[in-house]
């Protein structure tokens, strides 16, 4: 039987978290647990793009603030966004010299760098590992929509681009403060799955069988069920893939009860601030879990949890052509002792 | 669950956007932009300038305010509430070009502004040449006196 679990026997454990947001996601219920916020959407830029360029190198500035440690502490570093060719993480991690590699998993991506920088830590190839991902609801709606300022209305199944980026530097060895208790046990990667969703207005839909997939997997081949988890979280289904997602663990004897949630429903305040179906894009996820999972498990209100990133692997142009949309999930086991 | 019965659960799972409430304000909000080009027509015909270039006057006061509001970041709050309303008229033509061109004017005034411009509208141009060319063809054939 093949093995798709990753276990990570030398507990790598996280050194430090960062999270910047925009002012949207500042007005939402987290906004207290946020590093920083700019309610400028350029940030004093020019475009679009170097204003989610700025996004990054303030989380990694943070980020260094924080663990006390320098670019040249840090191994390698995953970088990734939503822009073509992930332009802009690029530019924001430019002047730091770490060796990089650029992910792109879409909204999962933040769960993939975790992934991939507790696989090389735990391999012994990294000593310090870092992940950041970024997104911004301009610089998303003119690649995948339409441009900003032209009226049109959404549907209650869209999702809203956050504005923010997260951050994490991922190391083995001791255990010097609280944040360091808290380690990645195991992760599971995810399979692509398509279910003949073409409607990039509902990636909910699109990426609930590959979050569901995942689910079913881990329980399976760790034999735990959903209760053994303080929480099961997603990121970001929203509302609308939350919902599926539910049925199809049902339909699979798996019962999704009140300790499964979602990063995308979380972020906002979704009737008070029109956001339809919730937030969505690599820095929703980033932000929700290194701005308020992570400082939950640090501070032990939370124990044992699962973050599902999930993403839709959707371009412009697979959808002009007509090309189904397929949803990837990427799993992460957090724990504090 | 296969694909196609996939496909049929997500659709009905889906909630539909509020129907009537949104044809009832792109009703009003359609009106109420037509009532203003009739308020322009009127004080354009009032102060004495001809018909047909007071029909002339109102389109183009209607694109400049659209153009304006969108320029402001007024136009895409109002049209999400508005719908059809505000895209119908000729306001949604102008919003549809000025947007791209305020997105867009990052990547150069000819590379991006000039040639994203009609990325919205490109298609009501061209299909509206067509079209009106099939209308004249129609409409020239019925007017011939064969028989």
């Amino acid at each position: 039987m093949k093995r798709e679990i990753l276990c990570f026997d030398n507990r790598p454990h996280f050194r430090a978290v960062s999270s910047v947001v925009g002012d949207k996601e500042n007005d939402g219920p987290l906004s207290e647990y946020f590093d920083m916020y700019f309610t400028d959407t350029k940030i004093g830029q020019l475009t679009w793009e170097k204003a989610e360029t700025e996004l990054v190198r303030h989380a990694i500035e943070i980020l260094f603030k924080k663990s006390n440690l320098r670019s040249g502490d840090i191994d390698i570093i995953f970088s990734g966004d939503l822009i073509n060719q992930c332009t802009v993480s690029t530019f924001g991690i430019l002047e730091q010299g770490i060796p990089t590699l650029g992910l792109y998993g879409a909204c999962s991506t933040f769960a993939e760098g975790l992934l991939l920088a507790s696989s090389v830590v735990n391999a012994g190839y990294a000593k310090r590992a870092a992940c950041v991902t970024s997104s911004h609801f301009c610089t998303a709606e003119r690649q995948f929509r339409f441009p900003i300022e032209y009226g049109s209305q959404k549907t209650p199944t869209s999702q809203s681009t956050v504005t923010g980026s997260g951050a994490a530097i991922i190391e083995a060895g001791d255990v010097i403060d609280e944040i360091s208790k808290v380690y990645i046990n195991n992760a599971m990667i995810g399979i692509p799955k398509e279910m003949g969703i073409t409607d990039a207005n509902n990636m909910g839909a699109a990426m609930a069988p590959a979050a569901a997939d995942t689910i079913i997997r881990y329980f399976r081949e760790t034999n735990t069920s959903a209760k053994d988890y303080d929480l099961v979280i997603t990121g970001d289904l929203g509302y609308e893939g939350h919902d599926i997602l539910k049925k199809l663990l049902c339909d699979s004897g798996i019962y999704a009860g009140e300790n499964f949630t979602d990063c995308g429903i979380m972020i906002y305040d979704t009737k008070k601030q029109d956001m339809h179906a919730g937030g969505s894009g690599c820095g929703c996820s980033a932000t929700v879990m290194s701005g308020y999972f992570i400082k939950q498990l640090s501070q032990r209100v939370l124990k044992n949890i699962l973050f599902i990133g999930t993403g839709a692997l959707l371009s412009p142009l697979s959808v002009m052509q007509g090309l189904p949309i397929p949803g990837i999930a990427h799993l992460v086991n957090i724990r504090v002792d | 669950m296969n694909k196609k019965d996939y496909i049929k659960y997500s659709k009905s799972h889906a909630p539909s956007s509020p129907f009537h409430k949104n044809f009832i304000l792109a009703f009003l909000c359609g009106g109420t932009i037509c009532t203003i080009g009739q308020c322009f027509f009127e004080l354009y015909t009032f102060i004495g300038i001809e018909e047909k270039n007071v029909k002339m006057l109102v389109s183009s006061t209607l694109v400049i305010l659209s153009c304006v509001m969108t320029a402001i970041g007024i136009y895409d709050k109002i049209a999400k509430h508005c719908g059809a309303g505000t895209l119908v008229p000729i306001t949604g033509f102008a919003n549809a070009m000025m947007s791209p061109v305020m997105d867009y004017k990052s990547e150069g005034v000819i590379t991006g502004a000039a040639a994203k411009m009609f990325i919205i509208a490109g298609p009501v141009i061209v299909y509206g040449v067509i079209s009106s060319m099939i209308y004249g063809l129609i409409y020239y054939v019925s007017t011939l006196n064969i028989i």
